[in-house]
């Protein structure tokens, strides 16, 4: 890989020991993938937290935060002293909500090393989004913008939507970018890169955000870590309808970006979207392909009684959980089943002036940020069948958690929450 | 009777290693799709569920899923259950920086398919140094069960 003047630099130690891993290991990770170069980079998103149970004991034995960033974010086991980041940072999420470590069965030995690790971060200079969805609160990047974000969802979200520019990137690359302003020039920087490769003709109404999970969940399986094109919308998707598709699509496959014929940005057109090459296939998506997803998504939900409904993956936006209020108004939930909404933290204040907050708590249910279930492995104690609005989380619940989870509309799961019972169908 | 032969491929993270192989056709998830702490894939339809590749040559198409991966198989290194070496056919970025962190051998673009020319018992060393894989082929059964699969997969209508 060439390397620049400022790069060769840092790799020789001009910026110090911790600079001079992150450059190490962007050289190695760059040669990895075959990569002729580095581009620079000033949008970082990415994760320095300890709090899942692995992180926790490392940081308790080998001498706490700049050992975990030095070898989770750098895979540096020489541990060295972290500086500020050098180019603007945000902290995806964390694995617990401090402010409900009770109901999440988190000790508090948890909740300090939750504080320690944010003030450290904090004092890093990254910003304490603390969100799956940055873009949802203040980190938009703009078209042809090179970021270095992990967090797949987001990643999909970013480059489909907004035209901004990021590989799925992982906790040891994001920190060597943080300190560096670097990132291989590879893979989603490169314009030509960013073509459509599958084309997918809807031949049914995609409307609603479970359509659109069940359109990316589908999507996923056919194009694994393919670039599709979706032609034939009958309905104009907006944030939370293409979160929840390309969250969907990123789970059940690898898929990084995607084009909406006259939607996206990269495709005005079909040509657009395509470049000089042809699709490499064409799929259609109908009724079969639907039910296909539907059943697939919903493949270990057996029983119908509820013990939880987990709604916010990804992190719900406040039109989203507006919705949720107006289903929930005057209500209560079933005794049985406990209710959880999760969001950014800047999102539920937001909620908390709006009024949504009381809304949800009135009706038994409890708003939370800054994690998930599937992320901070939190569900309430004794789960045994969940219900989730997310493909997502639907893909990933059962086999972090063990626990069967039902698949539905947002609806279906508030109506779950409050019945006590799953009466979910595919409309 | 079994011959050795050889795949030639292209050196991701170099290393030499030799060990027994696990193939699967399915692309594999790391946050959400492996236990990082025993080595073992959890995803619900993957066909090794619940079978662990802590210390073989993993043979797979490439990864997929949360970009969570190769801080799981940074974790499973450090837990001593990572494959010791990663032959795989479609690189990404989560899949280039995962075999990075891992520190083991791995190698991708292959002359020829190695999901279609190795199979899970076969002996394997692997000297991505030099970009030879050479594999010795386990004596086959004739017994179908003594094939690894996880649970059954339905196929998705295309």
């Amino acid at each position: 890989m060439k390397l620049r003047d400022d790069e060769k630099a840092m790799l020789a130690g001009d910026q110090g020991p911790a600079v001079q891993k992150a450059m190490d290991l962007l050289v190695r990770y760059g040669a990895a993938l075959d990569a002729e170069c580095l581009v620079d980079t000033r949008n970082v998103a990415g994760t320095i937290g300890a709090t899942t149970p692995f992180l926790r004991q490392y940081a308790d034995q080998n001498g706490g935060m700049d050992a975990v960033f030095s070898e989770f974010n750098l895979d540096s086991a020489e541990w060295v002293k972290i500086p500020p980041v050098k180019v603007s940072s945000s902290h995806l999420q964390q694995g617990i909500d401090p402010r409900h470590a009770v109901r999440q069965g988190v000790s508090q030995d948890v909740v300090r090393i939750y504080e320690t690790g944010q003030a450290y971060s904090s004092g890093l200079g990254v910003q304490p989004l603390n969100t799956c969805t940055p873009y949802q609160v203040g980190n938009v990047p703009v078209k042809g913008e090179h970021c270095a974000w992990m967090e797949s969802s987001a990643v999909i979200y970013i480059n489909s939507v907004l035209g901004a520019r990021t590989n799925a990137e992982g906790r040891e690359s994001t920190g060597a970018a943080m300190l560096t302003g670097k990132i291989p020039y590879w893979g989603l920087h490169i314009e030509q890169n960013r073509r459509g490769t599958h084309l997918i003709q809807l031949d049914i109404d995609v409307s609603t955000t479970a359509d659109w999970g069940l359109l990316g969940y589908w999507v996923g399986e056919q194009v694994q870590d393919r670039i599709p094109v979706i032609q034939g919308l009958s309905h104009q998707p907006n944030l939370a309808r293409l979160k929840h598709f390309g969250a969907a699509a990123a789970s059940s496959g690898g898929v990084e970006m995607y084009h909406l014929v006259g939607v996206t940005p990269e495709a005005q057109t079909r040509e657009q979207a395509f470049g000089a090459s042809p699709p490499l296939a064409t799929m259609r998506f109908g009724e079969a392909e639907r039910r296909w997803a539907y059943e697939q998504v919903n493949i270990t939900a057996r029983d119908d009684e509820i013990d939880f409904v987990m709604l916010g993956c990804p992190h719900y936006s406040l039109e989203q959980l507006w919705e949720v209020c107006q289903l929930l108004e005057g209500q209560r939930l079933s005794p049985n089943t406990e209710l959880w909404i999760f969001t950014a933290a800047s999102i539920k204040q937001l909620a908390d002036v709006a009024g949504y907050t009381r809304i949800i708590e009135q009706a038994g249910g409890h708003l939370m940020t800054d994690t998930c279930s599937a992320i901070g492995k939190v569900v309430p104690t004794g789960t045994r069948v969940a219900a989730v609005d997310s493909a997502k989380q639907a893909h990933y619940l059962p086999a972090i958690m063990g626990i069967q989870t039902w698949f539905g509309s947002t609806a279906d799961c508030v109506q779950a929450a409050i019945e006590g019972r799953w009466k979910g169908v595919l409309r | 009777m079994s011959t050795t032969f050889t795949l030639t491929g292209r050196k991701v993270v170099g290393g030499c290693f030799e060990g027994e192989a696990l193939v699967t056709r399915d692309r594999i998830s790391g946050w959400g799709g492996i236990d990082p702490r025993t080595g073992t894939v959890i995803e619900t339809r993957h066909e090794l569920k619940g079978i662990s590749f802590a210390g073989k040559v993993l043979v797979f198409p490439g990864a997929k899923g949360s970009s969570g991966w190769s801080s799981q198989f940074h974790i499973a290194r450090l837990a001593g259950v990572a494959p010791g070496a990663m032959l795989f056919n479609e690189m990404t970025a989560k899949m280039g920086l995962g075999a990075v962190v891992v520190h083991a051998p791995a190698m991708t673009d292959f002359t020829e398919d190695p999901l279609s020319r190795i199979q899970t018992g076969d002996w394997v060393r692997v000297d991505a140094d030099a970009g030879t894989v050479e594999v010795t082929p386990r004596q086959r059964q004739t017994d179908p069960s003594q094939h690894p699969t996880g649970s059954q997969r339905t196929r998705a209508p295309s």
